[in-house]
């Protein structure tokens, strides 16, 4: 009798799985190349003629032609997307038209410090958010909650930039001068070794994200701890440490993670602000300057790693989403 | 004997206002005694089932009281204390399963974090009691999750974790409502066999009679928050005595006889709206000037407690009536049918889930298709209304072909064939009052505007709903009037078929009853009706014919009475040997 009772497990399920995944992925792929494509064609619509940027106002017409032939400028633009999109799948990014380094070598340094922000932030992020979130969750409707809610709809409904401008004027220059209102960090080393100039940047990007995440941790938690299984639990005579470790973290977790995926993309974003914001040698200041140059082969490169990053991170949150984290 | 369990003056109250969920209960169980409560929804029954382990929802406290095991007082345990004496002394099995146990935790590490000790032999006393409630005991079931199991072995290891421990007491809430009768049937003599080998007392707390009275020893009827009696499971059954009792089981269908059902008028008081005179009045057909104040609670010979200040003149002067047979109607069909379907064959995806079913109703009579979860009956009725789209085969209606989806049928079939759900919510929209939502039901088929008032009217009074009701919003009403005006909606339309889909499942038995007898009434009337359910004793009640489905198939067919007291198939004749049934009554 108890062998018929058994539930077959579903044959299919990691073969659908795979199936959704590649599909997933071939969809990420797809929307890839239209966003180059869409790179391609705004920057090359951006304002300024590109020879005469790289060989200033009194370039002659005949040097400006020759430039204009050897960057390809002249042939059709179909011809130039081809050119520069097979480059890219090789990876080669060109070549910047500033200082005439390549993309991918300029580019190296940055991308470093640049994860090392979004990376540090993160680790810091996501176990402060859980903390609070639990604590306010199990302070529900008491003070402690409250003000947390307070807080995050403020912070949460501030721009980062504003958020980051505050910090600056609170710990950096006019309230406490307690740190670096720019972040220097000299070519070549990494940001670990200069850990005062992390500090602002990471912060503001660890309070938005604190304040976003908590809150869903607090739903999560409150839901799990309202359940009926924690009911069971309870009944079963366990006490709070285990039935918040054991029997309501794991499940909380399920609609945490995905969004904690979401998160970090959105941390990419808000990367580039914060690193303008505190001169942050990274990506993000790379990008403004590159615009502030029409340095185009450093712009489509930028965005298109940007791009890139933030398509990653969102497939891994709607993997994580239908995937049932919690069968792990 | 000494009592295992011992409850005295248990009392219940709502944080909010004080008003109480449970007034002043007090019984005591002896070792490996099952004790049955039953009672409607609102009679406090769950708060009562939680409150024996000390625990009380939020919203609610236990106010006082004694809840005595093995020498111990729960109320009165804190903290650790507490704990300890949930794990050793008293175990809870709630009613759903799916959501008792954690879906993120492998069976093994549920079973044994309630067990102090080493690890190796606490595991050999889990596969003993897995063997035990019929479930195989390796390490690979071990490591499965809940979701990995059929419903009935999970109620089996909520079981399994809930006698482990070799609690004293263990309180079951409703076990097996969600189950198949099959399942039920082996649930419910685990649960027999387990109380008197291991000792256990256990409280089975049901709304279900039928199943209290295949399990219990004794039964509490509680009523409003208080026991209104307490009576050996024979003695409810063949002589009850309190008023609420007796009318509870007039009430109940059976599967073995056709019956008219009694239903009890009004309806359960809620908490807080209860006053100083006896809780039952407002619906007792005895009720005197006596009744105004609490009658207190009478102790009788054979351990019986009662209250009920004219328990003697009620029993003396009333029979209980649940034999009046409702006579069978004349299997000959005179009348061409009004619905028919051919030959249908429905998928979900790659996955066939009905196989050539055909069907015939004719008007006046009352079809009932009958199956347990997973036959295929749900999709039936999909299809028949034109919901369901992955499937073949031929409708008619009133002789006319009528187009599979619902999309593609003329305005007139729409009304033609109406249908009510389980959940009226369906079929109430609940921002709109229930008077509106009929009135938008007969503009959609483009009724006369200047009648429409009427209509509702005449609808509403029907289902004997008082007009006056139509101008509330549906979660102002009760679960039965609910279920009343989405079939007054539906008779708006002047359905020539009325479909329903286990319209009386989330209803409690005496309103179930009266819906049952609106619904007889309707079909007396000429409306032909396709009545589907899992219970067999309903359809003894409701249907004249019958359609059998299991897996798909229809596996058997015919008039009611001959296949309810002569089924061939072994599938229906397996269904109804596991229907309970109250035994006869004596009056
Ligand atoms: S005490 Fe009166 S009202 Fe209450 S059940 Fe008995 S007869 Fe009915």
């Amino acid at each position: 009798m108890a062998v018929e009772l058994l539930a077959a497990p579903a044959p299919s399920r990691s073969t659908r799985r795979a199936r959704a995944v590649a599909l997933a992925v071939a969809q990420g792929v797809g929307t890839l190349l239209v966003v180059s494509l869409l790179i391609f064609l705004v920057t090359q619509a951006m304002p300024g003629d590109v020879a005469r940027v790289v060989l200033g106002t009194r370039a002659t017409p005949e040097t400006l032609a020759t430039l204009r032939e050897q960057l390809g400028l002249d042939r059709p633009i179909w011809e130039q997307y081809g050119t520069w999109l097979w480059g890219v799948l090789r990876g080669d990014f060109g070549t910047s038209l500033v200082n005439g380094m390549p993309v991918s070598e300029l580019l190296a340094g940055r991308i470093r410090n640049s994860l090392t922000l979004s990376v540090v932030a993160m680790l810091i992020m996501l176990p402060i958010s859980l903390l609070v979130g639990i604590v306010a969750a199990q302070r529900r409707d008491r003070a402690f909650d409250q003000g947390f809610l307070g807080t995050s709809i403020v912070v949460n409904a501030t721009p980062e930039f504003v958020t980051g401008t505050v910090l600056i004027a609170l710990l950096g220059t006019t309230v406490f001068h307690l740190l670096p209102p720019v972040s220097f960090i000299p070519p070549g080393d990494s940001p670990l070794a200069h850990p005062e100039a992390m500090v602002l940047p990471v912060l503001t990007l660890v309070v938005s994200g604190v304040m976003y995440l908590g809150r869903l941790v607090r739903i999560a938690f409150i839901d799990a701890m309202s359940s009926e299984y924690v009911q069971t639990a309870r009944l079963k005579g366990l006490g709070t440490p285990r039935i918040l470790a054991r029997h309501a973290l794991p499940n909380a977790l399920g609609p945490v993670i995905p969004a904690a995926s979401l998160v970090a993309a959105y941390t990419v974003g808000g990367v580039v602000v914060v690193e303008y914001l505190f001169a942050f040698p990274g990506i993000g200041a790379a990008l403004v300057e590159a615009v502030n140059n029409r340095d185009l082969p450093v712009i489509q490169a930028i965005v298109l790693l940007i791009a890139a990053t933030y398509y990653v991170l969102n497939l891994v949150a709607d993997l994580l989403a239908g995937g049932e984290p919690q069968g792990r | 004997m000494t009592a295992t369990l011992e409850v005295a003056d248990l009392t219940i109250v709502r944080d909010a206002d004080e008003a109480r969920i449970v007034d002043g209960l007090s019984f005591a169980l002896g070792p490996g005694e099952v004790l049955g409560v039953v009672g409607e929804s609102g009679s406090g029954k769950s708060t009562v089932a939680l409150g024996l382990l000390a625990f009380a929802r939020p919203g609610a406290r236990i106010a006082g009281g004694r809840v005595v095991i093995d020498g111990v007082d729960l109320l009165a345990l804190r903290g650790g204390e507490l704990r300890d004496a949930r794990r050793r002394l008293a175990a809870y099995v709630a009613q759903d399963p799916a959501t008792a146990l954690n879906p993120a935790l492998a069976l093994r590490t549920q079973l044994l974090e309630s067990l102090d000790g080493p690890p190796a032999e606490n595991l050999d006393r889990i596969r003993r009691v897995l063997r035990t409630v019929g479930l195989p005991a390796d390490d690979a079931f071990l490591r499965r999750k809940p979701r990995q199991l059929s419903g009935g072995q999970q109620q089996r290891i909520a079981i399994a974790m809930a006698v482990v421990a070799r609690p004293r007491v263990i309180v079951l809430d409703e076990p097996t409502t969600g189950l198949d009768v099959s399942t039920q049937a082996k649930v419910l003599a685990l649960v027999k066999q387990l109380c008197a080998d291991e000792g256990i007392a256990a409280i089975y707390v049901s709304h279900d009679l039928a199943v209290v009275a295949d399990v219990a020893d004794r039964v509490i009827v509680m009523y409003g928050g208080e026991l209104v009696e307490l009576v050996p499971t024979d003695a409810l059954l063949g002589a009850p005595r309190h008023p609420y009792s007796r009318a509870l089981l007039a009430a109940v269908p059976s599967a073995r006889e056709r019956q008219v059902l009694h239903p009890i008028r009004g309806r359960a008081p809620g908490v807080g709206e209860r006053d100083a005179g006896c809780v039952f009045r407002a619906r007792c057909d005895f009720a005197t000037d006596a009744c105004l104040e609490r009658p207190p609670l009478e102790a009788e010979p054979g351990g019986r407690l009662v209250r009920c200040v004219r328990a003697d003149e009620v029993q003396r002067l009333t029979r209980i009536t649940r034999v009046a047979d409702r006579p069978e109607r004349p299997g000959l069909v005179c009348r061409p049918a009004v619905l028919e379907a051919e030959g249908i064959d429905a998928h979900y995806g790659e996955r066939q889930v009905l196989f050539n079913v055909s069907l015939e109703l004719e008007p006046g009579r009352c079809l009932a298709v009958v199956g347990e979860s997973g036959s295929g009956k749900s999709t039936l009725s999909r299809c028949l209304i034109g919901l369901h789209e992955q499937y073949e085969g031929r409708l008619r209606l009133d002789g006319e072909e009528l187009p599979l989806t619902a999309r593609a049928r003329p305005a007139a079939a729409r009304r033609e064939l109406q249908y009510v759900f389980q959940n009226p919510f369906g079929s109430l929209n609940p921002r709109r009052t229930v008077g509106s939502s009929i009135a938008a039901a007969l503009r959609l088929f483009g009724s006369d505007g200047r009648r429409t008032g009427a209509v509702v009217a005449e609808a509403l009074e029907r289902v004997e709903i008082s007009a006056r009701l139509a101008e509330r919003y549906p979660a102002e009403l009760s679960g039965g009037q609910r279920q009343r005006v989405a079939i007054a909606r539906a008779l708006a339309c002047e359905p020539k078929v009325l479909l329903c889909d286990e319209v009386t499942s989330a209803l409690d038995v005496s309103v179930q009853a009266s819906v049952i007898e609106l619904l007889r009434g309707l079909i007396d009337e000429g409306l032909a009706m396709l009545f589907v359910t899992h219970d067999l004793a309903i359809v003894r009640s409701i249907a004249d014919s019958v359609v059998v489905l299991s897996e798909g198939h229809v596996v058997e067919r015919g008039e009611t009475a001959a296949v309810l007291d002569r089924p061939s198939h072994p599938y229906t004749q397996g269904l109804l040997a596991d229907t309970l049934e109250l035994p006869a009554l004596a009056g």
